[in-house]
C-alpha cells in the first residue's frame, strides 16, 4: 500500500508513457492503408460493372416498346421489339418456384425448430439442407433433367426450371425461418399453451406471425437470386422470341436465357440486346431486394 | 390484425405481380420491324404464290440458316398475311429427328439425309412412302478470317488453310504463307487458331472443304466437332469472330454475316485459278458450278465437286443447307402452305438475304428449285 | 435490468397476440381460452387431431428433404450406371472427354483439375481482399458508415453471374490483355504463368475466368467473416487496448485468432461456390484441344461449364449420362468442401 502511494506521488516515469515505436507505427499505419484499400479494391468491380451494363444497355430499355413487347417476327438485323416474353418468363418461373419451395421450406424448418429438437430425424434433416445448400445449380439442373426429361418422358419446360429453381430456394429458405424461429422468445409460446391454444395454433397464429416479416424478406431475396439464375434455363428449356404464357408446354424465354441467345448476335442490335437485358435483370432483382426490406418494415410486428 | 395486414400486403405483392404477369404484352413487331428496313430492297423475281392452307407451319434444325429463315419468314408473313412460320434453330441433327418423327412440318439441315444412318427410310416413312427431298435453298458462304496487324491482305490455298488448322504451320513467316502471297514473307508471330467449340455444321463444312481441297494435306476426319487438334474454342460463331477481333494472330473460319460485322479481314482463296475474294457474285459462281448428286427433285449437292473446283472465279468454301420436305405424302393444308412458303423464301425473299450474310441463288438454281417446289404434292 | 425488460416484452406482444388471433375466428377463440373445463375438452380433441395433423406435415416436409437427397443421389447414380460400364476410357483418370453415345470415351480428370485451379486461383485472390474488407468494416469504418458500406460489398452478390461472364468477356479480358502478356512474356518462366494452350491476348483464359470469379466470392467470403469479427468479445478487445496496444495490434491479437475459424470456413464456403460456377466460367473460358497444362493462361472448361456446354446433346440418355457423372463428381466435391467448411465452425461455440 505505501510503496503504491509512492509510486502514485512519484511523477509519470518516462517509460510508462513510452512514444509507440516507429517499428509500430508504421505497421499499424500499413495495417490500415492495405485494410482501406482492400475495400477500395472491391469497389472498382463493382463500380465498373454497373457502369457497363447501364453504359450499354441503359438506353434500349428507355422505350415504351421494350417492357410492352417481344422480339417476335424480328430477325438479329431489325431493330425495336422488347423483352417482353422474357420479363414474363422470369418472373413465372420465380413465382412457381416460391409457391412451390416457401411451404415447404417453412414446414421443415417449423419441424427443425418446433417438433424434431434434436431428435435424429431433425438431423438427418439439418444435413440434407446443409448438403442442398452447397448443390451448384447446374447439379440441381441436370438431377431435374435425368427426372423430367429421361425419367419421365416429359418435355423440357418452363415448368421444370422452376423445380429446378425450388431445389435452390428450399435450402435458403429454411435457413432463414430456422434462424428466425429460434429466436421467436419462448415466453410467447408458453404464453399461448397457458391460455390452452394448442400447439399447431401457437405456431400458425404466434409463432410464424412474430417471425414472418423476417421470412418474407428472406423469400424475396432468394427470389432474387434464383431469378438471376442461368444454369437450370440453359439445360430445361429452350428459349422463344415469342410471348408463351404456358409453362407447362413450349419454350419459354426468360432474362438470362434471353442473354445467353442474344449474346450469339455479333452485331450491335444483338449487343444493345443483351445489355438491356442485363439492365432489365438487374433492376428486377433490385426490386426483389427492396421489396424484401419494404415488406419486411410493412408487416413488422410492433413490439411496443 | 396483423394476419390480415401479411395477407393484405401479400394480396397487393400478388395482385402487382398478376398485373405485370396478365395478358399486356405483345409479340407484334410490324411497325417497328418492316418500316426499319428502309427502302425495300428488290425481291429477285417475283412469283405468283399461292398463299393458303396451314396458318402456322413449323420447322427446326440448322442454326447456320437462322439469319435466312428469319428474312424468310418475314418476306412470307408479307406476301401472305396472317401466315406464319416458326423455326427453331436447334441444330440440324434435331431439325432431322424432329422431322422424321413428325413434329414439324420440314427440316433444316447442313447435310443431306445420310442413307446409312438410315435418315432416307425414317424420312420415307414419315412422308407415307415417299421421298423426302433435299433442296439447298440456303447458301452461306464462309470466311477464313484472321487478324494479322502486318497483313492488309492475304491469299491461302486449300493445302495452306488445311495445314494451318490442323498445326502443321505455325507461324505467320512460314516460307509456304509467303509463297501464296507474292514471295513475301510475313514478320514471325505465333498463329492462333480460333475453332467452333460447340457441334457446327459450319464446321463441318469447313473439314469437308479441307479435306476436298487440301491435297491430302487435312489428315483429320470431318464432322461436326472441330478435329484439328490445335487452337482454341469460342462459343458459336459470333464468339469466334470477337475472339479474331481480340487477338493479334488469329485465324478462324465463320460464316459471311459475323466477318462482315465485326469488320474482320477476309482471306483471298486460290484454288489453283488465282486468288478469289468472297462476295456474292464468287459465291455464285461456285454455285453454280456445283454438280447436283441427287435424282429428279432431290437437289443433293455433290459437296466434292463443289470444294475441289477450281473454275475460275469462283469462291469455292460456301456452306450449302437443307430444307428437308416431303414430295409427297402431307395433308393437302400443309402441302400448300409448304409449297407458298418455299415458294416465297426462293424467290421474294432473296432480296434480303446478302444484307444476312447469304448469297441469293443463281438464276439457274432458282428455276431448277422452283420446278422441285411446285412438284410437291 | 434486462431480465426484466425481456419478460415484459413477451407478456404484451402475448395479450397483443390473443386478440389477433380473437379477430380472425371471433367465437372458435373465445370459447376456448378463457373458460377451463368442458368446452376445453372438446377443444383441446380438436386441438389434437390438428396438433397431429400439423406435426405430421411438419414432419413430412422434414422426411420428404431427406427423400429429396437420398433421391437427387440415387438418380444421378442411375442415369451415369450405363454409360460408365461402357466407358472404353479410366472415368477418374483419363483427360479425354467423347460423350458419343457410339464411342464413349470419357474422363473428368481434366475437367476437374481446371476446376480446382481455377477455384483455388480465385480464392488465393479474394481471401486476402475478403479478409481486409472484413476488418475494414467491423473495425475501421465509422460505425454509422460501416451499414450502408456493408450493403454495397453485399450488391456484389446482387449481380447475376451471367453478367459477371460477359462483363468478364467483353470488358476485363480487354482491359487485362496488355498485362497478361506482360505477366507471360517476362514472368513466363513461373510455370503458372507459363504459355497456355490458347492466346493470352485475347483473354479468354483461366487468369480472367479466376479474377471474375474472385470478383464472385467477395461477398461471400465477407459476409461471413464480417459476423465473426463483430463478435469478438469485448473485454478481449478492451484488454489488449488497455495494454497500450495499437489498433493494428488489438486487431492481431484479439479479432484475427479469435475470427480466424470464421474466416476460412467463409473461405470454404466460397471455394464450394466457385467450384460449381458455371455459367460465368461457359462464357469467359475458351476451349481448347489440348490438355490443361497448369498454367493460367491455358483455356479449358471446368466440369460445371462443360455440362452446360453440352446441353443441346442430352437428348441421348448415354451421352447424359456421361455427364451425369461428371455432374456427381462435381456434387461430391461441393459436399466435401461445404462439410469441411463446417467442420470448421462445428467446435466453436463462441459463434452461435
Amino acid at each position: 500500500m505505501t510503496t503504491a502511494t509512492t509510486d502514485l506521488d512519484r511523477p509519470a516515469t518516462p517509460p510508462a508513457f513510452q512514444e509507440i515505436s516507429p517499428g509500430r507505427k508504421f505497421r499499424n499505419r500499413l495495417a490500415t492503408v492495405l485494410v482501406t484499400g482492400a475495400f477500395l479494391v472491391a469497389m472498382v468491380p463493382l463500380v465498373w460493372v454497373i457502369w457497363t451494363v447501364l453504359a450499354k444497355g441503359l438506353h434500349r430499355v428507355l422505350n415504351a416498346d421494350w417492357w410492352q413487347k417481344s422480339f417476335g417476327g424480328l430477325t438479329s438485323r431489325n431493330p425495336g421489339g422488347g423483352v417482353y416474353h422474357a420479363i414474363y418468363g422470369t418472373l413465372l418461373q420465380g413465382l412457381l418456384c416460391a409457391v412451390i419451395a416457401v411451404p415447404i421450406a417453412i414446414m421443415v424448418a417449423v419441424y427443425l425448430v418446433e417438433y424434431g429438437r434434436r431428435s435424429r430425424l431433425a438431423k438427418a434433416v439439418t444435413f440434407t439442407v446443409d448438403i442442398l445448400s452447397g448443390v451448384p445449380s447446374i447439379v440441381a439442373a441436370l438431377f431435374l433433367y435425368a427426372l423430367w426429361v429421361t425419367t419421365l418422358g416429359l418435355p423440357r419446360s418452363a415448368f421444370a426450371v422452376s423445380l429446378a429453381l425450388v431445389l435452390l430456394m428450399i435450402p435458403v429458405v429454411v435457413r432463414t425461418t430456422e434462424e428466425l424461429l429460434k429466436i421467436v422468445p419462448d415466453e410467447l409460446r408458453e404464453a399461448s399453451y397457458a391460455l390452452g391454444i394448442p400447439k399447431w395454433k401457437t405456431i400458425v397464429k404466434i409463432v410464424l406471425p412474430t417471425a414472418m416479416s423476417g421470412i418474407i424478406t428472406g423469400v424475396m431475396l432468394a427470389l432474387a437470386r434464383v431469378m438471376g439464375e442461368t444454369a437450370p434455363v440453359l439445360v430445361l428449356v429452350g428459349y422463344n422470341q415469342f410471348i408463351n404464357y404456358d409453362p407447362f408446354q413450349g419454350n419459354m424465354a426468360s432474362l438470362p436465357l434471353l442473354m445467353n441467345s442474344e449474346r450469339l448476335t455479333t452485331n450491335a442490335i444483338g449487343e444493345a440486346r443483351v445489355w438491356g437485358a442485363a439492365v432489365t435483370l438487374v433492376l428486377i432483382i433490385t426490386v426483389f431486394n427492396l421489396l424484401g426490406s419494404l415488406l419486411s418494415r410493412l408487416t413488422a410486428i410492433k413490439t411496443k | 390484425m396483423k394476419i390480415n395486414r401479411h395477407a393484405s400486403v401479400l394480396g397487393a405483392v400478388l395482385a402487382a405481380g398478376a398485373l405485370v404477369l396478365s395478358a399486356c404484352g405483345s409479340d407484334n413487331n410490324t411497325a417497328g420491324g418492316s418500316t426499319s428496313g428502309a427502302g425495300a430492297p428488290a425481291p429477285t423475281g417475283t412469283a405468283q404464290v399461292d398463299c393458303g392452307g396451314k396458318k402456322a407451319l413449323t420447322a427446326e434444325g440448322s442454326t447456320a440458316q437462322k439469319g435466312a429463315m428469319e428474312a424468310f419468314i418475314a418476306a412470307y408473313g408479307q406476301k401472305c398475311q396472317g401466315y406464319q412460320l416458326a423455326y427453331n434453330p436447334t441444330g440440324s441433327g434435331n431439325g432431322v429427328k424432329n422431322f422424321t418423327g413428325g413434329q414439324v412440318d420440314f427440316g433444316g439441315s447442313d447435310s443431306a439425309l445420310k442413307k446409312d444412318k438410315g435418315e432416307v427410310d425414317a424420312a420415307a416413312k414419315r412422308c407415307k412412302g415417299n421421298p423426302a427431298w433435299n433442296l439447298p435453298l440456303v447458301f452461306g458462304p464462309v470466311a477464313i478470317v484472321y487478324n494479322n496487324k502486318d497483313a492488309q491482305e492475304l491469299t491461302l490455298t486449300g493445302e495452306l488453310a488445311a495445314k494451318i488448322f490442323s498445326g502443321a504451320i505455325t507461324d505467320w513467316s512460314d516460307p509456304a504463307i509467303a509463297a501464296a502471297n507474292g514471295g513475301k514473307a510475313l514478320p514471325a508471330k505465333k498463329i492462333t487458331v480460333v475453332f467452333r467449340a460447340d457441334e457446327s455444321g459450319t464446321t463441318d463444312n469447313f473439314q469437308k472443304y479441307l479435306s476436298a481441297a487440301g491435297k491430302g494435306a487435312w489428315t483429320k476426319d470431318a464432322g461436326k466437332k472441330f478435329n484439328g487438334g490445335v487452337g482454341q474454342g469460342a462459343q458459336g460463331s459470333a464468339g469466334v469472330a470477337d475472339a479474331v477481333a481480340a487477338g493479334d494472330g488469329a485465324i478462324a473460319y465463320a460464316e459471311w454475316s459475323y466477318a462482315q460485322d465485326k469488320n474482320l479481314a477476309m482471306a483471298k482463296i486460290d484454288s489453283g485459278s488465282g486468288p478469289v475474294e468472297l462476295n456474292a457474285q464468287t459465291a455464285g459462281v461456285a454455285i453454280q458450278s456445283a454438280k447436283v448428286k441427287g435424282t429428279g427433285n432431290d437437289l443433293e449437292l455433290d459437296l466434292k465437286s463443289l470444294y475441289s473446283s477450281n473454275t475460275p472465279g469462283a469462291y469455292p468454301l460456301v456452306l450449302a443447307t437443307y430444307e428437308i420436305v416431303c414430295s409427297k405424302g402431307y395433308d393437302a393444308d400443309t402441302a400448300k402452305a409448304v409449297k407458298a412458303f418455299l415458294t416465297v423464301a426462293a424467290t421474294d425473299a432473296q432480296g434480303q438475304l446478302q444484307e444476312a450474310g447469304y448469297v441469293p441463288l443463281p438464276n439457274q438454281f432458282q428455276s431448277k428449285l422452283l420446278t422441285a417446289i411446285q412438284a410437291i404434292s | 435490468m434486462s431480465d426484466r425488460s425481456s419478460l415484459r416484452r413477451p407478456a404484451t406482444t402475448a395479450t397483443s397476440g390473443g386478440p389477433r388471433g380473437g379477430g380472425v375466428t371471433d367465437d372458435e377463440q373465445f370459447a376456448e381460452a378463457p373458460i377451463p373445463s368442458p368446452p376445453s375438452q372438446s377443444a383441446a380433441k380438436h386441438g389434437r387431431l390438428g396438433d397431429r395433423v400439423f406435426a405430421g406435415f411438419a414432419t413430412g416436409a422434414g422426411v420428404f428433404m431427406v427423400v429429396l437427397i437420398a433421391a437427387i443421389g440415387i438418380f444421378l447414380l442411375i442415369q451415369a450406371i450405363p454409360p460408365l460400364a461402357d466407358n472404353k476410357a479410366s472415368f477418374l483418370f483419363s483427360r479425354t472427354w467423347n460423350a458419343d453415345p457410339a464411342d464413349l470415351n470419357f474422363g473428368v480428370l481434366d475437367l476437374l483439375l481446371v476446376t480446382v485451379f481455377s477455384s483455388v486461383f480465385a480464392l488465393v485472390i479474394a481471401m486476402p481482399v475478403s479478409l481486409g474488407i472484413a476488418l475494414f468494416l467491423t473495425q475501421y469504418a465509422p460505425r454509422r458508415a460501416a451499414r450502408p458500406l456493408a450493403y454495397l460489398v453485399d450488391l456484389l452478390a446482387a449481380v447475376p453471374s451471367i453478367i459477371y461472364g460477359l462483363w468478364g468477356l467483353e470488358v476485363l479480358a480487354p482491359a487485362l490483355s496488355g498485362f497478361s502478356v506482360w505477366l507471360n512474356e517476362n514472368l513466363g518462366w513461373i510455370p503458372i504463368f507459363a504459355d497456355g494452350n490458347v492466346s493470352a491476348q485475347i483473354g479468354q483464359t483461366i487468369f480472367v475466368a479466376g479474377i471474375v470469379l474472385a470478383v464472385m466470392l467477395l461477398p461471400i467470403i465477407t459476409a461471413v467473416s464480417r459476423e465473426v469479427f463483430d463478435r469478438t468479445p469485448t473485454p478481449h478487445l478492451e484488454g489488449a487496448i488497455a495494454l497500450g496496444a495499437t489498433k493494428w495490434e488489438v486487431i492481431r491479437t484479439t479479432v484475427l485468432p479469435f475470427g480466424r475459424p470464421g474466416y476460412i470456413s467463409a473461405s470454404m464456403l466460397g471455394l464450394g461456390r466457385a467450384l460449381g460456377e458455371t455459367i460465368a466460367l461457359l462464357i469467359i473460358l475458351s476451349t481448347t484441344t489440348q490438355f490443361f497444362g497448369w498454367s493460367l493462361f491455358d483455356g479449358g472448361d471446368t466440369i460445371a461449364s462443360k455440362i452446360a456446354r453440352a446441353s443441346a446433346e442430352f437428348n441421348d440418355p448415354k451421352a447424359a449420362g456421361a455427364y451425369v457423372a461428371a455432374g456427381l463428381v462435381l456434387f461430391a466435391l461441393t459436399f466435401v468442401v461445404n462439410a469441411a467448411a463446417r467442420a470448421i465452425v462445428a467446435g466453436h461455440k463462441e459463434y452461435e
